[in-house]
C-alpha cells in the first residue's frame, strides 16, 4: 500500500518528465507554463473582486434592513400611543422575524469576509510562487540552451517541475474556493434582490395603511381642537361675552 | 533529504526520519480506505509536522528537487482518493 506522500511524489515527477519528453523546445514550454500560471491567477483575483463587491451589496441590504427595524419600532410606539396594541403587536412581531433574518446575514457575511481573507492571502503566496518559478525557468532555459540537443532533466529541471505541481494545484485549489465563494455570495444575492429577506420593511403593506389611518384619526382631532381654540369653541366652554358686557 | 509539503515550501529533514515518515504516510492510506476525513486530516497534519519540527526550512528561491512530496493538510478524502487510484489531483502541467 502506498501512502499519500510517496504517490504524490511519483505522480509530480512522472507528470514533468512526460512534459519534458515530448516538448521540443523545453525552454518555450517553460515560458509557456509560466504565461498560463500568470493568467490563471489573474482569474483568481477577478474571481475575489466579484466576491467582493457581492459583500458590498449584501452589506448595503443590511443597512435597510436596519432602517427598517427602526421603522418597526416607531410604528409600534405610534400604535401603542393611540392606544391600538393589536397593531402594536403585529409591527413588534415583525421586527423580530426581520431581526432573525438580520442576524443570519450578518454570520454569513462574517464567514464570507473570512473566507475571502484566507483566499487574498492565498493568492499572494501563489504570486510570490510565480514569480519563483519565473526566475528559475531562465536559469534552467540558459542550461538547455548550453547543452543543446541534451534533453536530460537535471537537477534544477526536476526542482521546477515540482514546483509547477505545486503551483497548479494550489492555483486549482484557490479557483474552486473562490468559485464556491462566487456561488455563496451570488446566492445569498438572489435571496436579498428577490425580496425574500426584506418584504417583511419594504411594502406599504396593510400595518401601514392601518398606522397612517390611526395617525391621519389624530391629526384631525389634533386640527379640530386647534381650529375651535382659534375660533373660542374651546372645549370648556367659556361665558359668552355679551353677558360680561352687560354686568 | 529533501521533503516538500505542497502549498508551503520545501524543508531539508535528516536522513534517518525517512522511515519515520514513511510509516506516517502509510496511516495516510489507511485513513483514505476507511472513508475517515478526521483521521486523514490528522495523518498529512502529523506527517507535515514532523517535517516542520525536524527539519530546516529552505528558500523559496531555489527550487531543488524533493526525495518526498506531501499533499496539502487539508486534503479532502475524495481529492485523496483521486490521488491514490487515478493519476489525478496533480494537475496536468499546462
Amino acid at each position: 500500500m502506498s501512502g499519500l506522500m510517496s504517490r504524490t511524489s511519483v505522480i509530480a515527477k512522472a507528470k514533468f518528465s512526460k512534459l519534458l519528453d515530448k516538448a521540443e523546445d523545453p525552454g518555450e514550454t517553460l515560458d509557456y507554463s509560466y504565461e498560463q500560471q500568470l493568467q490563471q491567477l489573474q482569474n483568481v483575483k477577478r474571481g475575489i473582486a466579484d466576491v467582493t463587491t457581492a459583500k458590498k451589496r449584501l452589506e448595503l441590504e443590511d443597512s435597510s434592513m436596519q432602517q427598517g427595524l427602526a421603522k418597526l419600532d416607531d410604528q409600534a410606539r405610534q400604535a401603542l400611543a393611540a392606544g391600538r396594541e393589536d397593531l402594536a403587536r403585529e409591527a413588534l412581531g415583525r421586527k423580530a422575524a426581520v431581526q432573525g433574518q438580520l442576524d443570519g446575514i450578518k454570520t454569513q457575511e462574517t464567514q464570507l469576509a473570512d473566507q475571502q481573507q484566507k483566499l487574498v492571502a492565498g493568492s499572494q503566496a501563489l504570486q510570490t510562487k510565480i514569480e519563483a518559478f519565473r526566475s528559475q525557468k531562465e536559469v534552467i532555459k540558459a542550461q538547455y540552451s548550453a547543452a543543446e540537443a541534451q534533453v536530460k532533466i537535471g537537477e534544477a529541471a526536476t526542482g521546477i517541475g515540482e514546483h509547477m505541481a505545486d503551483v497548479g494545484l494550489a492555483i486549482q485549489r484557490v479557483q474552486d474556493k473562490t468559485e464556491a465563494m462566487q456561488a455563496r455570495a451570488a446566492a445569498m444575492d438572489e435571496l436579498t434582490t428577490s425580496g425574500a429577506l426584506e418584504d417583511f420593511t419594504s411594502q406599504g403593506d396593510d400595518l401601514d395603511r392601518q398606522l397612517a389611518a390611526v395617525s391621519q384619526g389624530n391629526q384631525v382631532d389634533d386640527e379640530l381642537a386647534k381650529m375651535k381654540a382659534e375660533l373660542g369653541q374651546g372645549s370648556a366652554p367659556a361665558a359668552p361675552p355679551a353677558i360680561e358686557a352687560g354686568q | 533529504m529533501i521533503v516538500r509539503l505542497m502549498g508551503e515550501g520545501q524543508w531539508r529533514v535528516d536522513d534517518s526520519l525517512r522511515a519515520h515518515l514513511e510509516e506516517l504516510d502509510l496511516a495516510t492510506a489507511k485513513a483514505v480506505e476507511a472513508g475517515d476525513q478526521a483521521a486523514l486530516h490528522a495523518s498529512l497534519e502529523a506527517l507535515a509536522s514532523a517535517v516542520r519540527e525536524n527539519g530546516e526550512e529552505l528558500d523559496h528561491e531555489h527550487l531543488v528537487p524533493s526525495d518526498s512530496i506531501v499533499p496539502p493538510v487539508d486534503l479532502t478524502l475524495e481529492e485523496a482518493r483521486e490521488l491514490l487510484h487515478g493519476d489525478g489531483l496533480v494537475p496536468d502541467i499546462p
